[in-house]
């Protein structure tokens, strides 16, 4: 077995014991990458040659005793919506294609904090727009499970780049699935933690509240470690919650007494593949198994997700992509009249279809006239989806599911239809518009070889619990240890 | 024609805090080096986020509070959303729908008409400033420039009743405005620099055949002076009372109009409508919390608050018996000039001895010396205790002019001198009152001696010539006083 298969726990182990160097380990990976980047495409930037010195760095300062961070020599990959300074951040668009910023996300700074190694930028649909990562304007990600199929969205590069093991860990961010829904398709463990968990300054916004950055992982301890480095107060984002961080990776191994899942029956109705039915279903006897309580329950608003999402995220992406207008920074136009005539073809040119499509809708929906029967009338009932969580959560711990309704589908199946494609997000949506946090593990394969997802979701702040319960499941079972042969 | 005016003002006030509103960002008016006062978040860069700072807000409270406005317990920030290149987010953070104070009002004297006018305000609400377009004036076409240091400064946006009845009026108002601004130390209210701005919406009432008719309103667009202020709604009346008598329209038969003012060429002209069709598409910003306030935090910033311009002035003539004109002067020097004369006032017990001094002598040595109070050598103290031995009479004010004089003199480098200086004065020059009548009496009688012919004149009513008797005496005895001096020679040679 090579490095690059290894858990991220194994990984630390192996570093602490010095049976491989950080450099090794680093190494590993990027010959990883160099093997089988050009079949994934799960980059826009690969750092190699940083990536290697911080690994010095780090044997460095392990061999004249220094204490280091937890995640000291482990690589990590980065969704390219998180703004690292001196390295380009792009959202997959044209519009910031050759932008660098000059300041690291408080997520990079706790990263570097804890010692990790920086591998590189991955591919996402643009500006985290998508389900597919066939938004992206720069690069083509394919699913390491089978490459004629979509790795999911918009987290797809994070997602890919961790099942093909070419990082060990990686970060995504979760607006409507966006880290669950790719997780699922590429057969790792997605988190999205609780809104506030997780500074976003420095996450390039898309949907401002509902944005959430979250771990990729092999395994449901390796996120449990990226999430303890990620999660904590940060004074510059105001919604950023000040609470204490549990260690989340000591706590991980120790099963829950008593454990109460819920299930939503809606969620086996129409629209779900008969095969990801069956292995949830599976999945929920796995935990009947281990003496949980199984309880049905009732998400009555959930139905109403999906509409409310598409009126929520659009009506905040409209106001957060405003400032991509060609003047202070960006794509510019190289040919206009006038300045309203620069604003219009720089925006024409810098966007791709789907960016423009969510704009022009959150735009309509905040119009003057329009904002009451549709804005306003979208937050009423995420108060009331919100609500139907605050009750089921008063008689269960976690919420199980299925996390989409079918394994990836193919590359350029769904791009013509839009409206097909946001369904893929139809379990996924409720836990952004409610803010709580949730999972989505490895839980079986389609007959054809694609990964199926279980989600779990618990009530706010509740990650412990929800790693404690993902972990109980896939200690039963062999479907992380899983790696696509390619 | 019988029309009355109608005005109301949107006012703009930038506060006095050591940072930006959302950002750590100098709140310093910078010009000169454009575009050095930014941070990711003033510039709205990718993934930068606004955090509020506490003390804007504070002082915006206590703006509301001396504005007579009722705080809200739970206010929000909205985002106003347009195009502007001096606008880094295309949108401003603002407040729409739930201002943190409304409802307040401004009484001002009008002396024209020797009333007082109560300006009712709408609503006071914070929000961000926006950076500055510098366009090529010199007609070459060159790029435009844009220079975000002032980008993100706290803006404090008052908004009136049409309560307004003349330009007068819209003047004094604003005058009162920015002296009440400046004894809250909210805002150091540089018309100049931009952080008191104006906008004044103007229209008439006018009454034909018992019907009463409003014009088109018409917005006159950042006054940036009093004198403009005036001037901008004096020229703009005029217009609109010709245009009713030429070509009669009433409100809503025309878009609202707005124009802009040139003050060189004294007119106004009209701007690019960016208003009329404006949707801005206001939502609340869900990168800020809502902001709540409870009674008690409300009460602490209350008590925070001085004195204000309007009370002062009462007072100053109520209980000091002071004439409103001198009333006047002090308080519109300032709060640091006010405090002063209190002080000088308790030091002495004697309200109008301490305005004559404070109004006279140490405002012109202050325009002399081109000194603010807080830099004057004589502290309050110091003059207090001066004018105590005045009002005591211990000193005359002949003599006390002079050791306030020879205390100017002695601090020439600008150093403070304490009050034990003040006796050294007085015994160094022989300033002290002198009360020895026995002493005085020998001296006129020695004077009247030598000059016995024009003792003779007086003493035959030609009241002219004690003049010069006076003075001898005064030279032989320097603490006399005169008009004691002069009673004595008169009881000798009239008595």
């Amino acid at each position: 077995m090579s490095i690059s298969e290894l858990t991220t726990a194994e990984l630390q182990s192996g570093l602490q014991a010095g049976t491989f160097s950080a450099v090794e380990l680093t190494q590993s990976y990027l010959d990883a990458i160099s093997r089988r980047e050009e079949s994934v495409g799960a980059f826009l930037t690969v750092c190699g040659e940083s990536a290697l010195s911080q690994a010095a760095a780090v044997d460095a300062r392990r061999q004249s005793g220094e204490q280091l961070g937890t995640l000291a020599g482990i690589p990590v990959a980065l969704k390219d919506n998180i703004c690292t300074a001196g390295t380009k951040t792009t959202c997959a668009s044209r519009m910031l294609e050759n932008f660098v910023p000059p300041y690291d996300a408080h997520i990079v700074t706790r990263l570097k904090a804890a010692d990790a190694v920086l591998v590189g930028k991955t591919n996402l649909d643009e500006y985290a727009m998508g389900s597919s990562t066939e938004n992206s304007a720069l690069g083509k990600t394919r699913n390491p499970w089978d490459l004629q199929r979509t790795p999911g969205g918009s987290s797809g590069g994070s997602a890919a780049s961790v099942a093909a093991r070419l990082t060990p860990l990686s970060v995504g961010s979760d607006t409507g699935g966006s880290i669950r829904q790719p997780a699922s398709f590429c057969g790792v463990v997605g988190m999205k933690p609780t809104y506030g968990r997780v500074s976003r300054y420095g996450l390039v916004a898309f949907a401002s509240s509902l944005d959430q950055i979250g771990p990729f992982a092999t395994d449901v301890t390796g996120a449990a470690s990226l999430l303890e480095v990620l999660a904590g107060h940060d004074e510059r984002d105001s919604t950023s919650v000040n609470r204490p961080v549990p260690e989340y990776s000591r706590s991980v191994e120790q099963p829950l007494e008593g454990l109460r899942v819920g299930v939503v029956q809606e969620h086996f109705a129409e629209g779900i593949d008969e095969e990801v039915a069956s292995s949830i279903r599976a999945a929920i006897e796995v935990y009947r198994s281990l003496g949980a309580e199984i309880v049905d329950v009732a998400l009555p608003h959930s139905k109403y997700g999906v509409a409310v999402y598409y009126l929520i995220a659009s009506s905040e992406a409209s106001s957060n992509l405003a400032r991509y207008d060609g003047v202070h920074y960006g794509h510019r136009a190289s040919e206009f009249e006038n300045m309203v005539d620069m604003y219009a073809a720089s925006r024409a040119e810098g966007f791709g279809d789907e960016v423009k499509r969510r704009i022009m809708l959150g735009v309509y929906a905040l119009s003057e006239g329009y904002s009451d029967q549709y804005y306003l009338k979208a937050l009423k009932v995420r108060r009331l989806i919100r609500n139907d969580f605050d009750a089921a959560f008063k008689n269960v711990d976690v919420i199980a599911g299925p996390t989409c309704p079918t394994p990836a589908f193919k590359i350029g199946e769904l791009v013509d239809d839009p409206l097909q494609m946001y369904l893929a997000d139809v379990y996924t949506i409720s836990a952004n518009l409610a803010g709580i946090p949730g999972i989505s593990v490895p839980a079986g394969f389609s007959p054809a070889g694609l990964p199926i997802g279980l989600q779990l979701l618990a009530a706010p702040f509740e990650e412990e619990k929800l790693l404690r319960a993902a972990r109980m499941f896939e200690r039963e079972t062999d479907f992380h240890t899983k790696v696509p042969q390619f | 024609m019988d029309y009355t005016t109608i005005i109301g003002l949107e006012v703009h006030v930038q506060l006095l805090t050591k940072s930006k509103i959302f950002c750590g960002c100098a709140n310093l008016f910078n010009p000169d080096n454009p575009n050095v006062q930014t941070c990711p978040v003033c510039l709205g860069l990718p993934g930068s986020l606004p955090v509020m700072n506490r003390k804007a807000f504070q002082l915006s409270v206590k703006t509301g509070l001396a504005l007579n406005c009722d705080i809200a317990s739970f206010t929000k920030w909205d985002r106003k959303q347009y195009y502007y290149p001096d606008l880094p987010k295309a949108y401003q953070i603002s407040q729409f729908d739930l201002p943190f104070s409304a409802d307040g009002w401004v009484d001002i004297e009008v002396p024209s008409t020797g009333e007082t006018r109560r300006v009712r305000l709408i609503r006071a609400h914070l929000e961000e400033d926006a950076g500055k377009n510098i366009h090529d004036e010199s007609g070459r076409g060159a790029d435009s420039r844009v220079d975000l240091n002032r980008t993100g400064t706290p803006l404090l946006e008052i908004v009136t009743q049409p309560d307004i009845r003349s330009a007068e009026e819209a003047r004094i108002f604003l005058e009162d405005l920015r002296l009440m601004l400046r004894y809250l130390a909210v805002s150091d209210c540089e018309m100049q620099e931009g952080s008191l701005r104006c906008d004044a919406n103007v229209n008439l009432h006018v009454e034909e055949n018992g019907e009463t008719i409003p014009t088109p309103i018409v917005e006159i667009k950042n006054l940036n002076s009093f004198r403009g202020v005036e001037a901008a709604i004096e020229h703009e009346l005029k217009k609109q009372v010709k245009a009713w008598q030429t070509d009669p329209r009433r409100m809503g038969e025309v878009p609202k109009t707005t124009v802009g003012w040139d003050a060189n060429r004294n007119a106004t002209f009209e701007q690019r409508g960016k208003e009329e069709a404006a949707d801005y598409r206001y939502f609340p910003d869900p990168d800020l919390c809502p902001v709540t306030i409870t009674q008690e935090e409300v009460d602490e910033i209350r008590s925070t608050i001085c004195e204000l311009p309007g009370v002062r002035r009462t007072r100053y003539v109520s209980e000091l018996g002071l004439t409103p004109y001198d009333a006047g002067v002090i308080v519109d020097q300032g709060a640091e000039f006010a405090s002063y004369f209190d002080e000088v006032c308790v030091t002495c017990g004697d309200g109008k001895q301490a305005a004559n001094w404070v109004t006279q002598d140490v405002q012109r040595e202050l325009n002399e010396r081109k000194l603010e109070i807080g830099e004057f050598p004589v502290s309050a103290p110091v003059l207090g205790a001066v004018l105590k031995k005045v009002v005591d009479g211990e000193l005359t004010i002949k003599s006390g002019r002079e050791v306030f004089a020879t205390l100017l003199s002695d601090a020439g480098d600008g150093t403070r001198i304490s009050a034990e200086r003040i006796d050294a004065i007085i015994a160094d020059k022989g300033l002290g009152k002198e009360q020895d009548t026995g002493k005085i009496d020998a001296v006129i009688q020695a004077v009247l001696d030598r000059n016995a012919a024009v003792a003779e004149d007086v003493r035959n009513g030609r009241m002219q010539a004690v003049g010069p008797l006076i003075g001898q005496v005064m030279r032989e005895l320097k603490g006399a006083d005169a008009k004691d001096v002069r009673q004595m020679i008169l009881d000798k040679l009239q008595g």
